[in-house]
């Protein structure tokens, strides 16, 4: 169904080609998983398959890529839309009209379907992703996963025979990412949908795909092969598989069932040894503190009685579904949220009435949109005017860069930078300042599993220094390697406030892999379990 | 229920096209006088009509501020008259020190006398201003732009998508502006000021050109654009039909609107305007190959807007020939100022669409759908399925429809519709 011949993609400007030699050849009705790390080209990959790459980019493609048998030398993407269906990172930017129902019509309208296949096929679509509630709304109002699951409908009314998706559900709560999962897979087994697909979070659908190709950037040639074979070696790959070659199952388990039933040796050895949890050192002083803080946005209440305090050297873990409130508590304690009710302190001051130079020494925080605290042209400049901001020693930024992204090019424009690099330069940015407390939103999106490693290392090593950091976040890895408490807020109220090790053993949603593997033993991370076992052999 | 019960009960968007015909017509009037009763009369219908049936979609707020801007108008226009204007001769309402003036100047005065009527005179063109302003608003309100857009015939749809793009680009702009000032905070520089604004556009502007590029590739991918083969003739034929009518509609209009220009250049001028670039737009259609989901339908309450409109400004265009006096009145004194029958009529007329339209769905709003009302749109808008006959050749474009495992899956419950 899609083919790629001998293709290199280079564009201007560039020291080498994105991606070199490529041939892929994924037959009808196959799920095949894109991986690789952050910038090695994985986008690139996906948007010449429907000719954004090179028709709308600019670069030059040689080498030929034929969909259904339509080559994009001679095929702009209009004249593809038929065939491929393609979803970009955010949806949201890809909205034309302003309602759910007209943009799920939006493409068979530019088809030209005649009118009564049209509405049929927006009902069946409304039915099919959930969204029958939502026909009416402005798209403008609805929360991340409700605009992925309308980005997805919106293309599939076009009946297309390929699906290439950028990172679906790179933004969206567990059980909304298992939603969509689980359409596209309803999509691949009834209606034979060929679908490509880019994803980070491994953990969510290696178990789903069929086929894996692994970009590993620097122009390097692709491997490609069945999710086992491959994640044996790649040096991305999900907690599921990283305990199964520490393990060593073969096969290689890709889902947690899988898993579960090679685990009954390990439980066994493990059952002796007592899951030392991370190591956290104890709470000290008070840094931020919210009291029956309320937040609404005109009709609509975002928060209602909120009570978190945050002290030295936590790590808290904000976790609920997609709209449930966490930005704005995030938002509210850097005073970007004036509290309707109650009242939001860091550090002894209202964030709100705190000047923008003492604010940034008080709380740092990283926007869901990283992009936006970028002004400058290039990575180095960007990293000396932080310095200069945070008066810090000069390039301080960079290191800090360094070690979270290693080899980023400091000539670049941070609009061309991946957008886990460019997440990692904001991360970067931030700290530099080293403010005592820090929130982080949605920090991994776009993140590989090396990259959140580093993020994880460096989280824990400024919690030790004292700290306090808050992580509003959907990735359950993330909390339970980093996070010392997590709380789950639904609906605007906390629900649930307790140390991680309690809080996400005991729910489905927000458990992480080996916690489900090794049910009922409270084991949380890969690495809790290789050093139990390193100690006693 | 009967089908005019449905029409006119049952809740659904009204044509935007019948909005802003009638809104057009209330426009006519109030460019066609300066009688400040009739003007505050049109006003008054507007605003009934506006709050009848707008939605609580984020177009509906268009109204009010479109009612900011009159006010405005008329604070600006008044300002100027009375600082710069000839007095005309009346009452002297206050002495201000006249400013001296270099002789080139001769015409333009600054201070002096500001006599009653001149003030009174500033304050009904402020007003009339104001009131076509309105009623454009008006317009706004109760349709929503993008669907106005969506249903100009086919031949336009690339002219309407370049003005959705520019619409969506306003708010975007509006809520990049916001994100980034909040994140210029974060960054611990200064937010607010003029340093802090000019420092916050380069960002913005790559925002929002980031973002209409990544809006133009989704929409290229979704198959925007397509068309289909013409011959050069027919391309040429078309766009003279197009052009041509086009000048003839503007002329038309400003003959229609002035009042004062020669009778021949009002609607005849504009129907053969309207008549050519009808014919041109029919030609230019047959180039896309593009379809619509759903038009709104033109039916018994659209007739009725429309010609409600229509009668209001016929109403006022016959009271301009007959008491030519009402129209433009003496403004002083207050208590002397005629209410033209005829004139009145036709713009109560215009209050019409306030009970025969059907209401607008509930389910634009911003907020939750939990209301009973809501239930009852969803219903409403559920239309019976078309018991058409299908074509083989709709058949084929059906061959591959969701199999029926699909549609058997019924809809899940959305966790998210409750936030």
């Amino acid at each position: 169904m899609i083919n790629f011949d001998q293709v290199t993609i280079s564009y201007p400007e560039a020291a080498g080609p994105a991606l070199a030699d490529v041939d892929l050849h994924v037959p009808e009705g196959e799920l095949c998983l894109v991986v690789g790390r952050t910038g090695s080209g994985k986008s690139t990959l996906l948007r010449a398959v429907n000719g954004l790459v090179p028709h709308f980019t600019g670069g030059t493609l040689h080498g030929r890529v034929t969909v259904a048998g339509r080559d994009t030398a001679d095929h702009p993407p209009r004249e593809l839309a038929d065939v491929v269906g393609m979803v970009g990172q955010d949806p949201a930017s890809g909205f034309v009209t302003d309602v759910v129902e007209d943009e799920l019509a939006y493409t068979m309208e530019s088809l030209g379907l005649p009118p009564d296949t049209m509405r049929r096929r927006v009902e069946e679509t409304l039915d099919l992703l959930g969204l029958a509630d939502l026909r009416h709304r402005a798209l403008s109002t609805l929360s991340g996963g409700q605009r992925q699951r309308v980005a997805l409908g919106s293309v599939l009314t076009a009946h297309p025979s390929v699906l290439v998706l950028d990172e679906p559900t790179s933004a969206l709560d567990p059980p909304a990412a298992e939603e969509v999962l689980a359409a596209l897979q309803r999509l691949v087994h009834d209606l034979g949908i060929t679908v490509l697909l880019a994803e980070h979070r491994l953990e969510r659908v290696v178990q789903y795909a069929d086929r894996m190709v692994h970009v590993p950037g620097d122009a390097a040639p692709l491997q490609d092969g069945s999710p086992q074979t491959l994640l044996a070696t790649t040096p991305v790959a999900p907690p599921v598989v990283e305990l199964g070659r520490l393990a060593g199952w073969d096969p290689l388990p890709l889902s947690i069932r899988d898993a579960r039933r090679q685990a009954g040796d390990l439980r066994v050895r493990l059952a002796e040894l007592p899951p030392n949890g991370t190591p956290h050192r104890t709470p000290g002083e008070q840094l931020a503190v919210t009291c029956e803080l309320a937040v609404t946005y005109g009709p609509v209440v975002a928060l209602k009685g909120v009570d978190l305090d945050l002290r030295e050297g936590e790590v808290i873990a904000l976790m609920g579904r997609n709209g449930a409130g966490k930005s704005t508590l995030l938002r509210a304690l850097t005073g970007l949220n004036r509290p309707d009710a109650g009242a939001a302190r860091v550090v002894g001051s209202d964030p709100a009435t705190l000047r923008p130079k003492e604010l940034v020494r008080k709380v740092g925080f990283v926007p869901q949109e990283p992009a936006d605290l970028l002004y400058a042209d290039t990575v180095a400049a960007e990293c000396a005017a932080a310095d200069r901001d945070a008066d810090a020693p000069e390039g301080s930024c960079r290191a800090l860069l360094e070690r979270l992204v290693p080899g980023s090019d400091p000539a670049a424009h941070p609009r061309d930078l991946s957008e886990g690099q460019r997440l990692g330069l904001v991360l970067a940015i931030v700290l530099t300042a080293r403010p005592p407390v820090l929130l982080l939103d949605e920090p991994t999106r776009g993140l590989d599993y090396p990259a959140k490693r580093r993020l994880v290392t460096i989280l824990r090593e400024l919690a030790a220094d004292g700290h306090g950091i808050i992580l509003a976040t959907h990735d359950v890895e993330l909390a339970a390697a980093a996070a010392s408490r997590t709380v789950v807020v639904a609906d605007g109220e906390i629900v649930v406030d307790g140390p991680t090790s309690e809080v996400v053993v005991g729910s489905p949603a927000f458990a992480p892999q080996v916690a489900k593997i090794l049910a009922p033993q409270r084991w949380l991370t890969v690495e809790q379990v290789a050093d139990a076992l390193a100690v006693t052999p | 229920m009967t089908r005019l019960a449905t029409d006119r009960l049952v809740p659904r968007n009204v044509h935007p096209g019948a909005w802003w015909l009638w809104a057009i017509g209330l426009a006519t009037v109030a460019s066609r006088t300066r009688n400040p009763l009739l003007l505050l009369l049109v006003l008054a219908v507007a605003g009934y009509v506006v709050s009848a049936r707008r939605s609580h979609a984020p177009w509906a707020r268009a109204f009010i501020v479109f009612l900011k801007l009159g006010l405005i108008v008329i604070a600006i226009r008044t300002l100027a008259q009375v600082l710069l204007g000839t007095p005309l001769p009346g009452t002297v309402l206050v002495t201000l020190p006249e400013v001296p003036l270099p002789d080139w100047m001769a015409g333009v005065r600054l201070g002096g006398e500001i006599t009653a009527p001149s003030v009174m005179a500033a304050l009904t063109e402020g007003l009339r201003l104001a009131t076509v302003l309105a009623c454009i608003g008006a317009a706004n309100a109760l349709a929503n732009p993008k669907r106005l857009l969506a249903s100009l015939p086919a031949a336009l749809y690339e002219i309407g998508v370049a003005v959705v793009v520019a619409l969506s680009f306003a708010p975007s702009l509006l809520t990049s502006v916001h994100r980034i000032r909040g994140a210029r905070r974060l960054r611990g520089r200064p937010d607010r000021g003029v340093r802090g604004m000019v420092s916050v556009a380069m960002p913005v502007l790559e925002d929002a050109l980031e973002r209409s590029l990544s809006l133009a590739a989704a929409m290229d991918s979704r198959g925007y654009g397509r068309r289909a083969n013409l011959t050069a003739a027919t391309r040429r034929a078309t766009a003279v039909l197009t052009l041509g009518g086009l000048i003839g509609i503007c002329l038309g209009t400003y003959g229609l609107l002035d009042g004062t220009g020669p009778p021949a250049l009002g609607l005849p001028v504009l129907l053969v305007g309207v008549a050519a670039a009808g014919v041109g737009l029919a030609f230019a259609g047959r180039r896309t190959v593009r379809s619509r989901y759903r038009p709104d339908p033109w039916r018994l309450p659209e007739w009725v807007t429309t010609l409600s409109g229509v009668a209001a400004a016929a109403a006022s265009i016959a009271t301009g020939i007959l008491m030519p006096g009402d129209l433009a009145p003496q403004l002083l004194p207050l208590t002397e100022l005629p209410l033209p029958l005829l004139a009145t009529v036709g713009l109560l007329l215009a209050l019409l669409p306030a009970w025969v339209t059907p209401p607008p769905p509930d389910g634009m709003a911003a907020a939750p759908l939990s209301s009973p009302r809501a239930t009852r749109t969803d219903v409403a808008n559920s239309e019976p399925p078309a018991d058409t006959t299908t074509s083989p050749s709709q058949e084929r474009a059906d061959r591959d429809a969701a199999t029926p495992s699909t549609a058997a899956t019924g809809p899940p419950v959305p966790r998210e519709s409750r936030r």
